[in-house]
């Protein structure tokens, strides 16, 4: 079985909002209609995002880390969302594992998003049904656009890399191993939802040198080999010219 | 999260209606068996009504919390999983049944059957049926909030408890109030039973918001995001103008007003009440009794309101600084 999935990599990500802006102006603009703004030139502007970064600060000042957290539909393994709807609007893939919700189904009654422990799902005001990451479905499949645009929009927009796309469920995808080499992990594993969704963590980046990889004879600049002056020593070139 | 006036009248008035159809059904039986004086046919045909009314004028609120009713026929469709459709499918065969039963009354429908006549029996059995789906309604409506593990505040037997109880006691002060116009010698016992009902629920509420106020929640900022760190503080959310996630799953009332509005619905549902039905029983004064059920609704309405403003939405973890 496959499972499209998103790893997210806390540790490059610089909360650019990149991919929030490329996701919006993606599943804006395809056959499921618009995703709504209500009151974009407003005081109070708002409207519905499948894809929002948010920012926190760990630690005290001033010794703090910022990190940046873009937060999505995990599409859960086992989405709590899913069993609920009432109409079957909501379901999941079985080829793909991908969550979606039926947009023609859909009664807007928002139970969906009351069991969704993470808030992925954001009801659009305007079509008055329910929204979320569709993990860019309309271009995974899309043999019009060159293979290697067959992504999530966030993944191809993202600056950083820090959006890996692929199949958890295949041990070799690029996915799969930032998982298993990284340290990826699930978001609130205590409720058993099973996110496919991975988070890699921050890490320490520490650079050590030694000294002998300064002078080791590999030293691939030959930085310390430059010669003070010129050698006054006999050698090849005059006894050729 | 964020209480819809929706869902508060859908809840309350359907609760009501069930509680009065079991109330006359209660009166039917206990009647039957001479416990009770027997009372009119007409009594349950226009008390069936008020039940069907009550139903109805809550289906139409709930309308109202629907994106798209239009397309509501298709909630039916997943009874297996979601108990929200369970209660779209029960609701109407609540109200068709109850139906059926007012009109076997109204018609006094005496058929014969192999040279009996089945009289009370049709309206017995078809009110006894009636009166489980009464039942599996409240269980619906309520598994509905308590089946969402992760609502701790709702996620409990006490759920299904409550929306029962509170359902009922209402709807026996109902027919108390009913009974005083039309048949005053039932006011002492569906006053009786309004009143150990209501003292039941005043148990088993108070038992819900003593666990409500001991529940430490499971997920907290560390979990939501994944980070191992005491000191972890959100600094933005990643809008400014607010979206679904804050308008839906945040009461947005003050710590104050929360407070009062737990105690108004504590007073309101509970002793005063009590008091009203009691002194209006003993002094036989319907205008008590009618009070009393004003009173108690409004204070189902603050009930149902602290309720969902009760349930504390792990998402919000996510929302807690605009920026
Ligand atoms: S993140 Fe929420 S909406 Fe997405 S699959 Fe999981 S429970 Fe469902
Ligand atoms: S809002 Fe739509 S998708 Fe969600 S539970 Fe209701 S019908 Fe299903």
């Amino acid at each position: 079985m496959t499972q499209l999935a998103l790893v997210i990599d806390l540790n490059v990500c610089v909360g650019c909002h990149a991919c929030v802006t490329s996701c919006k102006e993606w599943n804006t603009s395809g056959v499921a209609g618009p995703l709504f703004d209500d009151n974009p030139y407003d005081a109070n502007p708002t409207g519905t995002f499948f894809n929002r970064v948010q920012t926190f600060e760990i630690g005290t000042f001033p010794k703090t880390e910022t990190v940046h957290f873009p937060k999505s539909c995990l599409h859960c393994e086992d989405p709590p969302c899913v069993p609920v709807c009432p109409t079957g609007a909501s379901y999941k893939r079985r080829e793909d594992g991908i969550v979606l919700v039926d947009y023609d189904k859909c009664i807007g009654c928002k139970y969906c998003s009351w069991a969704c422990p993470y808030g992925a799902r954001e009801i659009d005001e305007q079509q008055r049904v329910m929204k979320k990451c569709t993990l860019c479905v309309d271009r995974l499949y899309d043999a019009s656009l060159p293979e290697s645009e067959r992504k999530p929009s966030c993944v191809l927009a993202c600056p950083t890399q820090a959006r890996i796309y692929g199949d958890i469920h295949d041990a070799d995808s690029a996915a799969s191993m930032a998982i298993r080499e990284r340290g990826g992990y699930q978001l609130m594993p205590e409720w058993g939802t099973q996110p496919a969704n991975h988070y890699l963590p921050r890490r320490k980046t520490e650079l050590h040198i030694h000294a002998d990889e300064l002078v080791r004879s590999d030293n691939p600049l030959k930085k310390e080999d430059i010669r003070k002056g010129p050698s006054r020593e006999v050698n090849l070139d005059d006894w050729m010219f | 999260m964020h209480p819809a006036l929706s869902v508060i009248f859908l809840t309350t008035l359907i609760g009501a209606g069930q509680g009065l159809f079991l109330a006359l059904f209660t009166g039917e039986s206990y009647a039957a068996i001479n416990i009770i004086p027997e009372q009119r046919h007409q009594f349950f045909a226009v008390g069936g009504l008020i039940v069907l009314m009550l139903l109805i004028a809550g289906l139409v609120a709930s309308f109202f919390h629907l994106g798209h009713p239009e397309r509501a026929w298709r909630a039916v469709t997943q009874w297996r999983t979601s108990w929200l459709s369970r209660e779209v499918i029960i609701l109407p065969l609540v109200m068709l049944l109850v139906a059926l039963w007012s009109i076997a009354h109204y018609l006094e429908w005496n058929p014969t059957l192999l040279g009996m006549e089945l009289g009370s029996e049709i309206t017995l059995t078809l009110g006894a049926v009636t009166s489980a789906a009464v039942f599996l309604l409240y269980i619906a409506t309520a598994m509905i909030y308590a089946s969402i593990r992760f609502l701790r505040e709702w996620a409990s037997p006490l759920t299904v408890i409550n929306f029962t109880l509170l359902g009922a006691a209402s709807g026996f002060l109902l027919a108390t109030a009913y009974a005083t116009n039309y048949a005053q010698n039932l006011v002492n016992f569906y006053g009786g039973w309004a009143m150990i009902l209501t003292l039941a629920a005043w148990f088993s509420r108070s038992a819900a918001l003593i666990r409500n106020a001991r529940l430490k929640p499971k997920s907290t900022i560390q979990s939501a995001i994944g980070i191992r760190h005491s000191q972890i503080a959100q600094k933005s959310m990643g809008m400014m103008g607010g979206s679904y996630n804050t308008r839906e799953y945040f009461h947005g009332a003050s710590r104050m007003v929360l407070r009062l509005i737990k105690w108004l619905a504590l007073v309101l549902t509970f002793p005063l009440p009590l008091l009203l039905i009691w002194f209006g029983m003993s002094s036989d004064n319907a205008q008590l009794i009618l009070i009393a059920l004003f009173v108690q609704y409004l204070g189902l309405l603050f009930e149902r309101w602290l309720f969902f403003a009760q349930a504390n939405h792990p998402q919000n973890i996510y929302y807690q600084t605009v920026g």
